[in-house]
């Protein structure tokens, strides 16, 4: 496992899925809320309530590979890693987002879940994704158009590539920025 | 080019020229974790391999969320961290201490210190001029087994307090007088750096306030100077001797400031459901209020519960209106009994809950109904937040929050002077 940030342990390069579309400000309270605390040690449990108070149908619709595609500020709020990682366990192979707050942000690229900031803007419920994470660009195969999205930061680049913190860790024993 | 108090504490933790923009690896001085987060930080240490907690650092484990825990399975994750607890040299609150933010403002956080917590309000203890962030769980448990974390040196937005503060007009309606103008998303990624004539005179515990919701407008920490005041503080602690002056340069570079005057402020209240949806208090008269909130990281401290007891002394709470008041910690909870503060909560017809975060995140302690409208002294007022999303969260200040238990409705503090 020698990749350098052009191949993920945790996955491909390219990735191909439906969206769901949700607006600003989603919160970590709307991803998974407070009230399911007590199921934080329970994951698989704690998972059926993905994104309830944005959308209480998605986690009955949401399939391997499919995009969650936000307005300005996605994830802000409590510092709970559940949210991404709920999401992860959804199967969402990555986030799009105008804005993304930094804890979530932060927590993500650390369990090798890929948010990219982009102009969402076009991007309605439903069209189908390509995005070329070595590439940096966002394919609408429904609506037509190619988006750039910005330069992950280096050091999250290279967690990310690794499939995540633990992972870096582990092989560096170290940050190695 | 001088250095912003982010840059300058950044520097000492990374042993170089910091920067805003660079990347840097820094020395944490206390990684800490709470019981809604901390049994994934456990989980995630172990998993990894790591076996000894760094003794280069101190840490911390409270227990605050769930307390006393109100199931099986919190009780259960509690079982789990006092393990943990037992395994490690971790400084550990058990049910019934506190809340981290405000114990660790009590005893851990010195001026300059690098501090990561596992939750976003880690950011309270900026107040006392420490760069203090909050982080995930797996961040937490890599800062426990290496005592470091890597950090971008974030740009600095300085924000200069001049002028006198009105009557009851406290920290809480700066704060929310700041986010209603930058935005949730104003100062992402940046710090808030707070300076000006009116915050050298501005007690700790309103320091520690405003520090706290630096958060809510994205910032990742919110920053006053070590000065006097802090001095006596901290003397007030029996931590004299965890002192140091820490001011940014005179020259330092902002990436944007902001000007507020105090004298124009007024009691400001945040609708749901976003912080940033700020207008005055007396623009909401006539919204009903189910229940106020007194306590939380926020606003849970003495002067908090002081102001509170003043505007409520000989009063009752509104019939259709429940009060309920919780502590930050033992030592506020002690301190407001022998002020004789609790007994006149009490006669006022509030509940007195137990120093913990109680219903703020929806756990437990005062969940909403269906409808209803809270008025609580907490950061943070999204869909969902108090345990119900068909419930209408809004913020004020602990003067606002006991004016209006008073009526029923929002009430500008003002009208109890």
């Amino acid at each position: 496992m020698d990749g350098g940030p052009e191949k993920r342990n945790g996955g491909d390069s390219v990735l191909t899925g439906r969206t769901f579309r949700f607006g600003d400000n989603v919160s970590t309270d709307h991803i998974i809320p407070g009230r399911y605390t007590y199921l934080r040690s329970n994951l698989p449990e704690l998972a059926k309530h993905v994104m309830e108070d944005a959308d209480a149908t998605f986690v009955s619709r949401v399939k391997p590979g499919d995009f969650i595609v936000g307005g300005n500020n996605f994830g802000l709020g409590s510092s709970r890693e559940h949210a991404p990682l709920v999401i992860k366990m959804a199967g969402v192979s990555a986030i799009l987002a105008k804005s993304v707050a930094r804890i979530f942000f932060r927590n993500a690229i650390n369990l090798g879940l890929p948010v990219l900031v982009c102009n969402t803007d076009g991007i309605k419920d439903g069209d189908e994704l390509r995005v070329d994470l070595e590439a940096g660009t966002v394919t609408n195969l429904t609506g037509g158009g190619q988006l750039a999205f910005s330069r992950i930061p280096g050091v999250m680049l290279r967690i990310l590539a690794e499939g995540g913190l633990l992972p870096y860790i582990g092989k560096h024993g170290d940050f190695n920025l | 080019m001088g250095k912003t108090l982010a840059e300058k504490i950044l520097s000492e933790k990374s042993g170089t020229e910091a920067r805003a923009g660079d990347i840097v690896v820094a020395q944490v001085d206390l990684g800490f974790i709470q019981d809604t987060t901390g049994p994934l930080t456990v989980r995630q240490f172990r998993e990894a391999g790591f076996r000894k907690v760094s003794g280069s650092l101190r840490t911390a484990v409270f227990l605050d969320h769930a307390v006393p825990s109100p199931n099986r399975e919190l009780a259960n994750d509690h079982l789990f961290l006092r393990e943990f607890v037992r395994d490690t040299d971790c400084f550990f609150s058990d049910v019934g201490g506190g809340i981290s933010h405000q114990l660790v403002a009590e005893s851990l956080a010195r001026p300059g210190d690098l501090i990561i917590g596992s939750d976003s309000h880690t950011v309270t203890a900026g107040g006392l001029g420490a760069f203090a962030c909050g982080m995930g769980s797996t961040d937490v448990a890599v800062i426990f087994h290496l005592g470091k974390t890597w950090l971008r040196v974030p740009e600095s937005i300085g924000v200069s307090v001049s002028g006198q503060f009105p009557e009851v007009v406290s920290g809480k309606d700066l704060i929310l007088h700041l986010i209603g103008l930058i935005g949730a998303d104003g100062a992402t990624y940046q710090s808030l750096e707070f300076g000006g004539e009116s915050v050298s005179r501005m007690s700790v515990s309103q320091r520690l306030t405003v520090a706290n919701m630096a958060i809510e407008a994205g910032a990742k920490v919110g920053l006053f100077p070590a000065d006097d005041i802090t001095q006596e503080y901290l003397a007030a602690q029996g931590r004299a001797g965890d002192y140091r002056p820490l001011f940014p340069d005179e020259d330092a570079a902002y990436v944007r400031t902001v000007a507020i005057n105090a004298a124009r402020l007024e009691p400001m209240v945040a609708r749901p459901h976003t912080v940033d949806n700020v207008v005055p208090a007396r623009e909401l008269k006539g919204t009903k209020i189910q229940q106020v909130y007194i306590g939380t990281c926020t606003n849970g401290r003495l002067e908090d519960i002081e102001v509170a007891a003043r505007i409520l002394k000989g009063k009752k709470r509104h019939p259709e209106t429940r009060l309920m008041v919780l502590p930050a910690s033992r030592a506020v909870l002690q301190a407001a009994i022998a002020a004789g503060f609790i007994e006149t909560l009490l006669q006022a017809g509030a509940v007195i809950l137990p120093p913990g975060c109680g219903a703020c995140l929806g756990l437990h302690q005062g969940v909403l109904g269906d409808g209803e409208n809270c008025l609580t002294t907490a950061n943070r007022n999204f869909k969902g937040r108090m345990g119900n999303s068909e419930a209408f969260v809004y913020l004020g200040s602990p003067a606002t929050a006991a004016a209006s238990a008073i009526t029923g409705e929002i009430t500008d503090p003002r009208e109890f002077r």
